[in-house]
């Protein structure tokens, strides 16, 4: 298990390094960051233009094997470049990861939670109608997308804050700008703020863990323990809970880890609708300022999370299967 | 997994069989695999629900601009930002131009889009994962390894990255390019199952008896992993929809004068709140459609494998 575990992060680690710098060429390639400052009255002088091209390390002139080097060996040392407002990018990372991870964790922990609840309560009461208005209803949240989602959301909510006269729900944002008052104005400020995003998350996330855990939950229904903890006279809701849902958990885990690396990636449609500055909205803002550090920047960060979900949920997996730590 | 092990049984399980009437049981000759798959799909109303809800969108998309008076490109400049209307059935936008025609316009871009795409999408998938699985060997380690390369790198990521080239050619090349990114996950998939069809004696007997690999792969692999192809091709139309769609709505897809599901929503909803016909007609389109297409595809699933999805028990 210990060398297979090495072995793979290895691979993953050769994996992240070469995405990355396929990030790096793919956006030298496609952005033009030259175009912002030509075309400008008065125009800028070549010279300066040449200096503050090389401050980015984006000079079309360098060669690109040139500029890729310069980029990865700062990467190497920790210096992922300038963004275009001459910010560091490892540090607009790290904010910007931070204000992700606050619009994502609630979310997607309250949305597991209804979607395993969901899938449970569909998989014993399979057929019931209570059953099939689940199932129904979790393919309209998929068959709907994620900023439409949020957009009805929104409607909805400047509906009811008309209605009552009072802005309750408010929905631009991180939290209003200006706010002044004690830790309770900000929390409420902020906890209003998210409610929106929110919502939606949960109604995405728990469509698509019902569903796999309704699965999951019918394989194990059918198994011969459950059978044999109801012949030893367990209560049918003793066996299910004790000897069902807890083995059901077990690819479900799996799955939640997995399913966080590439939430961080879906959430840019979130992000954008709600104007929250999070690292999905990142890379969609950087391209269109064609911002090539921030683009391989925040495409590197996304695969090593990526990579970092997928490897703890197979050592999860084998940490929670006995069958397959062998 | 247990939907490869029914997709490779031979015989489907006798239980699972549908009951006959005594009158079939009369003329009862051998069911094949697509006849049995075809009569636990006529029984499931869920298909039924799918097929005439994607019929009728279809039908409205090519038959409704000839019963209308507008067309996606007139702009009716005394009816501005004007509601639902017996003239304007949508209503029209800032510009006079009408949403009816331009839903139904966009409409039919997002169906050849799906359409093209998605089935595209799983062609690939099939001749790179039943190559990389009958071949083996070093032509299998690479091709495995350039899927988990582009699993790492977020598909809408590289889309949106690569829209500056696309979005100055057509949507031509944006379906070509949703295709390329989306195929990996049924390579994998078809790999795995080529690889157990391999060591089956019919795939050897026409090895031995000196078939060529393209034709073997043609012949006897592809036609038994094809309901599997069938039914991701049909989920690809609805993904790629909604790729399109998403891509669009952020400025990275369909580019205007061209219309799409997408670029509807994204023009309405600037407006969703004051004028909220703008931006909810289109997106009612968009979901109908694709909740239409998910109930065939997962019919479809039930049909093939009846020990998934809904159907089991």
């Amino acid at each position: 298990m210990f060398v297979y575990l090495v072995r793979r992060i290895v691979n993953y680690i050769i994996l992240t390094v070469i995405a990355s710098c396929l990030a790096y060429v793919l956006a030298s390639l496609s952005l033009n960051p030259t175009a912002k400052y030509l075309g400008r009255n008065p125009p800028v002088d070549p010279h300066s233009l040449q200096n503050i091209l090389n401050k980015f390390g984006v000079n079309p002139d360098v060669p690109l094997i040139e500029r890729l080097w310069h980029w990865f060996s700062g990467v190497l040392h920790g210096d992922f470049g300038l963004a275009i407002n001459s910010e560091p990018i490892s540090r607009v990372i790290w904010e910007r990861a931070g204000i992700s991870l606050q619009l994502l964790l609630i979310g997607s922990i309250i949305g597991a939670v209804l979607g395993v609840v969901l899938g449970v309560w569909g998989a014993v009461r399979q057929y019931k109608a209570s059953d099939s208005i689940v199932t129904y209803l979790s393919y309209i949240v998929f068959s709907t997308p994620t900023f439409v989602i949020a957009i009805f959301l929104m409607i909805a909510a400047t509906a009811l804050n008309r209605a009552i006269g009072h802005q309750l729900i408010t929905f631009t944002g991180q939290y209003s700008a200006g706010i002044s008052g004690g830790f309770f104005t900000q929390f409420g400020d902020r906890a209003a703020h998210l409610l929106l995003p929110t919502i939606v998350l949960v109604l995405t996330s728990a469509a698509s863990y019902s569903r796999y855990q309704r699965n999951v939950m019918l394989d194990v229904l059918g198994a011969d323990y459950i059978r044999t903890a109801r012949a030893k006279g367990r209560t049918r809701g003793a066996a299910l809970i004790r000897h069902g849902v807890r083995v059901a958990l077990i690819p479900m885990s799996t799955f939640f880890a997995y399913s966080f690396g590439t939430l961080v990636a879906g959430a840019s449609m979130l992000e954008i609708v709600f104007s929250w500055h999070g690292m999905g909205e990142l890379l969609l803002t950087s391209i269109n300022t064609s911002d090539i550090n921030a683009v391989a920047g925040s495409t590197l960060f996304t695969a090593v999370l990526i990579l970092c979900s997928s490897t703890l949920s197979e050592v999860l997996y084998a940490a929670l299967d006995p069958r397959v730590r062998s | 997994m247990s939907l490869s092990e029914t997709l490779l049984a031979e015989e489907p399980d006798a239980a699972l069989e549908p009951e006959l009437t005594p009158a079939e049981q009369g003329r009862r000759k051998p069911l094949s695999r697509g006849g049995l798959i075809w009569r636990r799909l006529r029984s499931t109303p869920r298909f039924w629900v799918g097929v005439g809800l994607f019929a009728f969108l279809v039908a409205w998309a090519y038959l409704g601009p000839l019963v209308y008076p507008y067309g996606p490109d007139d702009r009716d400049i005394y009816n501005m930002g004007m509601g639902p209307t017996m003239m304007h059935w949508f209503g029209t936008d800032s510009i006079g131009m009408d949403i009816y025609a331009q839903t139904i316009s966009g409409l039919q871009k997002s169906l050849v889009i799906g359409l093209v795409a998605g089935p595209l999408s799983t062609l690939i998938a099939a001749i790179v994962g039943s190559v990389a699985g009958y071949l083996g060997g070093i032509v299998d380690k690479s091709i495995a390894w350039v899927i988990d390369l582009l699993l790492v790198l977020p598909s809408f990521f590289l889309l949106v990255l690569l829209s500056p080239i696309f979005t100055q050619l057509s949507w031509v090349f944006l379906t070509l390019f949703l295709s390329i990114f989306s195929w990996m996950i049924m390579a994998q998939v078809v790999r795995s199952q080529t690889r157990s069809l391999k060591n089956r004696e019919f795939v050897k007997a026409a090895r031995f008896m000196g078939m060529s690999t393209p034709q073997i792969i043609a012949k006897h692999i592809i036609p038994n992993i094809a309901s599997l192809l069938i039914i991701d091709a049909t989920l690809g139309v609805a993904a790629m929809i909604l790729s399109e769609t998403s891509l669009s709505f952020f400025g990275f897809g369909v580019k205007p004068p061209a219309v799409s599901l997408g670029t509807l929503l994204s023009d309405g909803t600037g407006a969703a709140l004051t004028r909220p016909w703008l931006f909810v007609f289109p997106a009612a389109v968009l979901i109908v459609l694709l909740f239409a297409i998910s109930l065939i595809g997962d019919a479809f699933r039930d049909a093939v494998d009846p020990t998934s999805g809904a159907n089991r028990g």
